[in-house]
């Protein structure tokens, strides 16, 4: 009844970043299906399509051009069409009010970065495992709150 | 006059399998004609709805078993949490005699399928049944511990905090901002 893989979508405007991301997500355990995005206003567009399925989670950098991932995480939380989706932000502030600020405005997870790719590794296999413990046991994810 | 037939039954299940498929308005993928990929989660109405479809039209849906063992244990430990008349008993016990096979090997079919471990998801489901009796019941952090069978209100912070990455109280505030905001939206 349930599929046996997590459709995640990544918006980062930094080439390495992806790169890490991407790397990280294809050594988990969890089957994960990727698609990435350069910035913002490309994730919009993407998610806006109706060609395409929607992830179960999206990664958002929190500092990207065009459009920042707090304008995404506003417009996608307006967006009723869109309320299956969780919600990760990730960035390198570490400021409480910046945390609390993304956990109002709707987002699910907050990641901050690690400097190392092993950390970062740990770091998203423990978020996409507590995720799929949420799609997969019917969890109520308005309570999904996941601080890294 | 005869007319001879000749089948393409590869031909035949997929056009048949699109054409039942496609009126739930589900994405999905025919791997083959044996296998259909679901690319969204598919509720319990569809799910039944999409198996009496099929069957009428002789395709039986092959359940994989240790998906439902899995499932059984699942809604042992929800209930074991959720249900505050059962017998206070360790969860090993519990489930190696609610669904009678041992508890080694319950726990390694867990871990692998839900690649997490039993234990892992106990603590994951009494976590969100804490949240839930922050949010909607608003009972203190004492009141909770004491229900949840917890030896101190201490050792439930902790936990929530080591599972979440928040306190049980910043999890109360960010929730009661949320709810401000949509009435706000509302008004």
């Amino acid at each position: 009844m349930q599929k046996d893989f997590i459709l995640i979508t990544l918006a980062d405007d930094d080439e390495d970043d992806r790169m890490f991301f991407t790397d990280a997500f294809d050594e988990l355990k969890i089957n994960t299906v990727v698609n990435t995005v350069n910035d913002g206003v490309a994730l919009m567009n993407f998610l806006n399509d109706p060609e395409n399925v929607l992830p179960n989670i999206i990664f958002l950098d929190l500092n990207m051009p065009l459009k920042s991932g707090i304008e995404c995480l506003k417009e996608i939380k307006a967006d009723a069409k869109f309320n299956d989706i969780v919600i990760a932000i990730y960035s390198t502030s570490s400021s409480e009010e910046d945390i609390e600020n993304t956990f109002v405005l709707g987002a699910n997870i907050y990641i901050k970065k690690p400097n190392h790719f092993e950390k970062l590794k740990e770091v998203l296999s423990e978020v996409v495992t507590l995720n799929w413990q949420y799609i997969t046991s019917g969890l109520n994810k308005d309570n999904f709150l996941l601080r890294m | 006059m005869k007319l001879f037939l000749k089948t393409d039954t590869q031909l035949l299940i997929k056009k048949i399998l699109e054409e039942k498929l496609d009126v739930f308005n589900v994405k999905y993928n025919l791997v083959n004609t044996n296998e259909i990929l679901f690319l969204e989660t598919i509720d319990t109405v569809t799910y039944e709805n999409i198996t009496s479809v099929l069957n009428e039209y002789g395709f039986q849906i092959i359940e994989n078993q240790k998906n439902i063992i899995v499932q059984k244990i699942k809604e042992s430990i929800i209930e074991m949490i959720f249900n505050e008349e059962a017998p206070a008993v360790k969860s090993s016990v519990y489930l190696a005699e609610k669904l009678d096979h041992s508890y080694g090997y319950l726990s390694n079919l867990f871990s692998e399928v839900t690649y997490t471990s039993i234990e892992n998801f106990i603590i994951i489901q009494k976590i969100e049944y804490v949240k839930k009796l922050i949010t909607h019941h608003s009972l203190t952090l004492t009141e909770i511990a004491f229900k949840l069978n917890y030896s101190s209100v201490a050792h439930l912070s902790s936990q929530f905090k080591n599972t979440t990455g928040i306190t049980p109280s910043a999890f109360q505030r960010i929730i009661k901002k949320r709810s401000e905001i949509t009435n706000q939206n509302i008004n």
